[in-house]
């Protein structure tokens, strides 16, 4: 195509040089304008459009029970003297609330810090060390990446159950963490793979060990990497709830699930569910904002959790 | 592919990096560039393997086997989990609703993202819109689940969605009349069946008619309504008030009209004669219509269509509604992620292609048809492909979304699976049989990828 359009600009103005800026039509540069326009417009009322939900949640969450079950979030902006803490106040002294954040943190953190020791591990091994059907082993942990969970929850429970964690944070853990790694191995592994070969080869000949090879050469490397898996574990187990629900203790579950409760009992106190579950997403909003380009970068190496 | 000799170029990438050396000199082989012991790798291997194997690998062989056992797990059942995924009527329900969500929320979720990706591709404040979009992937899908429970709450007047429908609805219909209008006993009107009310005599020329109703707050009267006023005789036609025979703090007379009492504007009058409608008049703001001659003698009625109940917006969470809703909270939580990595596509497209299109004359919807879309056919393939083996596990948006009633309705197979294998009178064959049907759903998928990293190690 380019030589065509090359050839046709040649015909047309052959003293116009290459840098030649196309002259548009009056009518096509003010339909360009008003499109301009348009999109703008659409966009301006698609972010809002976009932003309105959560909007409706924290406004929701600051109105007290009356004024939810009588009018709409949006009143507020006419008698603003209707927002108030008190749901939050409330929600602190709800220690099955409160006790669930504390869960949920039990569960994530270590559940993250697994994957990323576990992870680098056996991602190291796989980029650098050579072994039996190394390939083999590489290509089936592949293979497991888009292994839904559903598959695992009925042997896993009856497993569970026969060692005696079913039901306990420790299993939950557990689980979560092997659904991690499958891409924590796949994208630390071709990190890793990407370390130049001379830096390892140097290292070697200084007469580094294995470990101290992978703690002072390949870690450090892996930081970018490691960050995007760690955050990307984290906001996943945090927002988890189907894994919680079956396998998490009755008397420790994380917030999702005893969100899901409340729900599932009250259905509409909305006093309780609007600051509740924004209370839920503040961690992992905040980890959002502050890490973007490592959580989307987590994302698109993924595309397939 | 070999196993591992020393090394070799036909190992896995990065293939140009790997000299491999030769195994060590007797001992303990040593392979790699780092030189490791075998064992120093199982080593380092063994973590993961020991996981993946006992809660990945050993879950997979575990559920085929199940899913071959009935629901006591001690007898051979053959086929019939499976023989009952395709005729429990739940269960039918849920794979129809999979079909639905397979199909409709990547597309949605993907053209959205596109169109995204391609507007702020030239908005300077286009990073802080994506990040608008885009947030909803960083919160927990019950939370989403929550916020459009809200949303899809279906009092309009606490419900945005329930409340933009009827504002929009409002706009365009005419306003409905009287809900709750009726007569008393002692007025001239009487049922008429079907919501309507008849008067009990017919009218005459000459005698001006009293319609009265009551049971209309005053709050809901018409705006521009005026006091009601007695009609007077005119002539051939029928002529009469009709009006809201209450006034307020007491002291009116009933079927007389009193100052103060408001006409019903607006409230439609129909001439009957012989179950046939002869003629038919709307009450002015204070109350009086007029019909022609052709009504005497007839029996004036006040239709059903004065009583209607206001449009109370749509029942977004009923049977019908609640899965298109339920993929409606979906999209507005990954449109983004089809935008953000459609973008990114769109970053690596060669400008030059799209320069030389338009200077030949192409407009941007050409250009964007022929040349931008077909160039990002490997990434909209990425995105469709990933969004449909996450839709096909859709679990909690369901379970926090469809209320009780049209749980049912909005059955997906993963809430199947979860409500068959714990809950009340679990049977984990059917259990397992679903989960084996997920399994073969993303099986070609696996293929896929495997191929894929295949290939780029041979290269």
């Amino acid at each position: 195509m380019t030589t065509t359009t090359e050839a046709a600009r040649a015909e047309e103005t052959p003293a116009a040089g290459p840098a030649a800026v196309p002259e548009r039509s009056l009518g096509a540069r003010v339909a360009a304008r008003a499109g301009g326009g348009a999109m703008r417009v659409f966009l301006v009322l698609a972010g809002l459009f976009w932003l309105m939900p959560t909007i409706g949640l924290l406004l929701s969450s600051l109105r007290g029970p009356e004024d939810i079950a009588a009018s709409g979030w949006w009143k507020v902006f006419t008698a603003p003297s209707e927002l108030t803490f008190d749901n939050y106040q409330r929600l602190l002294d709800n220690s099955a609330i409160t006790g669930s954040l504390f869960s949920t943190v039990l569960i994530t953190v270590p559940s993250t810090l697994l994957v990323v020791v576990i992870g680098s591990f056996a991602g190291y091994a796989f980029a650098w060390m050579d072994f039996p059907g190394r390939d083999w082993w590489f290509l089936t942990v592949v293979g497991l990446l888009v292994v839904p969970v559903q598959v695992a929850l009925i042997p896993v429970s009856e497993l569970f159950g026969a060692i005696g964690i079913f039901e306990t944070t420790f299993g939950v853990i557990m689980f979560h963490t092997a659904f991690g790694l499958p891409f924590a191995i796949f994208l630390l592994r071709n990190f890793f793979a990407e370390i130049p070969r001379e830096l390892l080869e140097a290292a070697r000949l200084d007469g580094a060990g294995e470990i101290r090879l992978f703690t002072r050469v390949v870690m450090p490397l892996g930081g970018p990497a490691i960050a995007s898996l760690g955050i990307f574990q984290f906001l996943w187990v945090w927002n988890d709830m189907l894994v919680a629900l079956i396998f998490a203790g009755a008397d420790s579950p994380p917030i999702t699930v005893a969100l899901q409760q409340q729900v599932r009992q009250f259905g509409n106190n909305i006093d309780v569910l609007a600051p509740g579950a924004f209370v839920s997403m503040v961690i992992p909003l905040a980890v959002f904002f502050a890490f973007q380009r490592q959580f989307v970068s987590g994302v698109m190496a993924g595309a397939v959790k | 592919m070999t196993t591992a000799t020393a090394g070799g170029a036909d190992s896995a990438p990065p293939a140009d990096k790997r000299p491999g050396t030769g195994a060590g000199a007797g001992g303990h082989p040593r392979g790699g560039v780092t030189g490791t012991r075998r064992t120093v790798a199982v080593a380092f291997l063994l973590p993961a393997l020991v996981l993946l194997g006992a809660l990945v690998v050993y879950p997979i062989v575990y559920s085929v086997y199940r899913s071959f056992l009935d629901q006591s797990g001690t007898s051979f059942a053959g086929l019939d989990n499976y023989r009952e995924l395709f005729t429990d009527d739940t269960i039918r329900t849920a794979v129809k609703n999979n079909a639905i969500w397979v199909v409709v929320a990547p597309t949605v979720a993907t053209v959205l993202g596109l169109i995204f990706a391609v507007l702020t591709e030239r908005i300077r404040w286009g990073t802080a819109f994506k990040l608008i979009v885009f947030m909803p992937m960083a919160i927990s899908m019950l939370a989403a689940g929550i916020i459009f429970r809200l949303v899809y709450e279906q009092a309009p007047e606490r419900g945005v969605a329930n409340a933009v429908a009827v504002g929009v609805h409002d706009t365009f219909a005419e306003s409905s009349g009287f809900p709750k209008a009726h007569p008393l006993p002692v007025h001239p009107l009487k049922a008429g069946g079907g919501g309507s009310f008849v008067t009990k005599e017919p009218v005459r020329a000459g005698t001006p008619v009293n319609l009265p109703l009551v049971g209309v707050a005053p709050a809901k009267m018409p705006g521009d309504a005026e006091p009601a006023k007695a009609a007077t005789a005119s002539g051939d036609g029928i002529t009469g008030t009709a009006w809201l025979d209450f006034t307020k703090g007491g002291g009116g007379k009933p079927n007389a009209v009193d100052p103060k009492e408001l006409g019903l504007k607006g409230l439609t009058v129909e001439a009957v004669k012989d179950g046939k409608v002869v003629a038919s008049a709307e009450a002015g703001a204070d109350g009086v219509f007029t019909l022609p001659a052709a009504a005497d003698g007839a029996l004036l009625r006040l239709p059903a269509e004065n009583f209607r109940e206001p449009y109370n917006g749509v029942d977004w969470l009923g049977p019908s509604l609640v899965t298109p809703g339920i993929i409606g909270s979906y999209v507005w939580m990954w449109a983004g992620f089809a935008m953000v990595l459609i973008a990114a596509g769109l970053a690596g497209l060669p400008r030059e292609l799209l320069e030389a299109a338009r200077v030949d004359g192409a407009n941007e919807w050409q250009v964007f048809r022929r040349i931008t879309v077909p160039m990002l056919a490997p990434v909209l393939a990425v995105v469709l492909v990933t969004l449909m083996i996450n839709v096909l596990k859709i679990f909690d948006l369901v379970f926090i979304i469809a209320p009780g009633s049209s749980q049912d309705d909005a059955n997906v197979l993963a809430l199947q699976l979860y409500r068959t294998s714990f809950g009340t009178d679990a049977d984990l064959g059917v259990g397992s049989a679903i989960a084996v049907l997920l399994l073969l759903l993303v099986i070609p998928v696996m293929f896929f990828n495997v191929r894929r990293i295949r290939k780029e190690g041979r290269r």
